[in-house]
């Protein structure tokens, strides 16, 4: 082990969270995916064959980004906040704490894992929505890129929230009743140029709005916003992320007694 | 003294809460095993707490294998092995896996042939494909034992290793845990069971309200401390102890029919005593039917200690 980075720990908490992912495939995998599929059938093929094209992409095509983050955010945001909450809550923490692993590895291990689980998500989503619905990616170096900014942000809010949480129910708390809704109404389903004003100017203060067009774009080239904004934001949010988590590990804060 | 582990002046006050630790000063020698005693809530786990990583100390220093904690906690972590007093682990993975991890987490490679010799010390080998959650409780401590041995740690800490495992299982872990200290690991063990203590422990440590009350070795402890007993079941009650007896340390029970010697100084000092008394007993003519010598145990030196405070 080199004394500044202890690359097997890493390897090991890593290793284990996506070993648990697939001993647990039907509900991290299998069941979002069912979910989106449901979607790109009812609004991709069956609504959004009848529906006009969005800024000269067909609307099952259109739908494609908000849907895949719809699922990304709250999946990515879940298991992230579920690594590290249940071994707080079933004791197991106390290994963690007592190994030479430090931010660096605890953050690649847990945060990465909960990253390649939202990856390995993301490829069975896009493979299955081509049963449904014919799409490009314009920029896919770009797409890729973007997918991972974004579920390394949330992954870290995830575990932001997974230390934070007291219990089971304030886990869900922020996915469900925040990141949910917010997605709904950030453009999944539509442009929010279809919105009159003052709807179109009240979601502009939906911060889910600029990553759904910021992916958007990378997909079609088509955005509402200026896609500058959306990856600023992006990456302001993962800074700040950075930010909690590196105090919560300095602090110790609902870490160390 | 070869010191393995060097405790200096270590506080940790919890807002708004207890003091846990105050100032303990510490020393820990190499090879040996250290039983640290106290009452619930005495700062046990606290201690082995902070000095694992799990607690931040408020003040004071940890050097471990001559290293300063602050300064080199990878290093020192990294030859540390702790058996929590919770079982704390995850109970879907299968034995040798949970095992594996552990060695990984504390930044070692593979070694297939090392987890087989851990999980067969600990008579866990033919379990190793089973899911930690369908063993017995003393099964998973010794996986919570296995996983702490996994890295071949040189300072092990077992905080209550057999509580709530029955009598015959924790005969079989102080065997092994005599067995790794043969091996060359020296060993911390907190534990409210006092003959466990007295079983194994080189050194015993009371702790109290987060200070150090005592530390010692544990036969000069005992030989120090340790006070002899002596009942005496008299053939014919008595209405007051003879004052010919006056200079023996007596109680007459309120039946009089039984006299309790309790010496004050050493066990040797008291069997001479005793044997003085029953000399004494036979010259005054007062008969007796029976003695029963108890020599007090680290228990009741624990106990005395503790109310002391």
């Amino acid at each position: 082990m080199h004394w500044g980075f202890n690359a097997r720990g890493a390897w090991a908490i890593f290793s284990t969270e996506v070993e648990r992912a697939f001993r647990t495939a039907f509900q991290s995998i299998f069941a979002p995916v069912l979910t989106t599929s449901l979607y790109f059938v009812v609004f991709g093929a069956a609504i959004g064959s009848r529906m006009n094209s969005v800024g000269g992409t067909s609307y099952g095509a259109f739908i494609i980004p908000g849907l895949l983050l719809l699922t990304l955010l709250g999946e990515t945001t879940s298991n992230a906040s579920f690594g590290i909450h249940m071994p707080r809550f079933s004791g197991t923490i106390y290994e963690l704490l007592s190994a030479p692993v430090g931010v660096a590895e605890t953050l690649l291990g847990l945060v990465g894992a909960a990253v390649a689980k939202s990856l390995i998500l993301t490829a069975i989503i896009l493979v299955t929505a081509r049963f449904f619905v014919a799409y490009e990616i314009a920029h896919p170096v770009l797409a890729l890129g973007y997918v991972l900014l974004v579920c390394t942000a949330f992954a870290l809010f995830g575990f932001v929230i997974g230390v934070w949480a007291d219990g089971w129910d304030k886990l869900r708390i922020v996915p469900a009743l925040i990141l949910t809704p917010l997605t709904f109404l950030g453009g999944t389903f539509y442009s929010i140029d279809m919105l009159p004003d003052p709807w179109r100017s009240v979601a502009l203060m939906n911060p889910i709005v600029y990553l759904v067009n910021g992916l958007r774009w990378t997909f079609s080239g088509h955005s509402d916003v200026n896609i500058w904004i959306s990856f600023g934001l992006t990456l302001a949010f993962l800074i700040g992320c950075i930010a909690v988590v590196s105090w919560m590990f300095r602090t110790g804060w609902r870490l160390r007694a | 003294m070869n010191a393995i582990l060097e405790i200096s002046g270590l506080t940790k006050h919890y807002p708004n809460g207890p003091t846990a630790l105050d100032g303990v000063d510490l020393t820990i020698r190499k090879g040996e095993i250290f039983a640290l005693l106290g009452p619930n809530g005495a700062g046990k786990t606290t201690l082995i707490g902070a000095v694992c990583g799990l607690v931040r100390p408020s003040g004071g220093s940890i050097k471990a294998f001559g290293l300063d904690m602050a300064r080199d906690w990878r290093r020192i972590r990294a030859r540390i092995g702790l058996v929590p007093q919770e079982m704390a682990t995850d109970m879907f993975v299968k034995v040798i896996d949970a095992v594996s991890f552990s060695r990984g987490l504390f930044g070692l490679a593979p070694d297939p042939a090392k987890i087989e010799e851990v999980l067969r010390a600990l008579s866990l080998w033919e379990k190793r494909d089973s899911q930690i959650r369908h063993l017995s409780g003393g099964m998973k401590r010794r996986v919570l034992i296995a996983k702490a041995l996994s890295h071949e740690p040189e300072l092990l800490f077992l905080d209550e290793p057999t509580a709530g495992v029955d009598v015959e299982l924790r005969r079989d872990m102080w065997l092994q845990i005599a067995n790794l200290r043969a091996a060359g690991t020296t060993i911390i063990l907190t534990t409210h069971y006092i003959e466990e203590a007295e079983e194994m422990a080189d050194r015993v440590g009371v702790i109290d309200r987060g200070r150090i009350l005592l530390v010692e070795e544990k036969h000069a402890l005992m030989s120090q401390m340790g006070s002899l007993e002596a009942d005496i079941m008299l053939a014919q009650p008595l209405m007051a102890v003879p004052p010919v007896l006056a200079r023996f340390a007596l109680t007459l029970s309120d039946d009089g029919r039984r006299l309790t010697y309790r010496g004050d100084g050493s066990a040797q000092e008291s069997k001479g005593e005793v044997a003085a008394l029953v000399k004494a007993l036979v010259g005054e003519g007062i008969e007796f039917v029976g003695i029963d010598q108890h020599q007090s145990s680290l228990e009741d030196i624990f106990v005395r200690l503790v109310e002391k405070g």
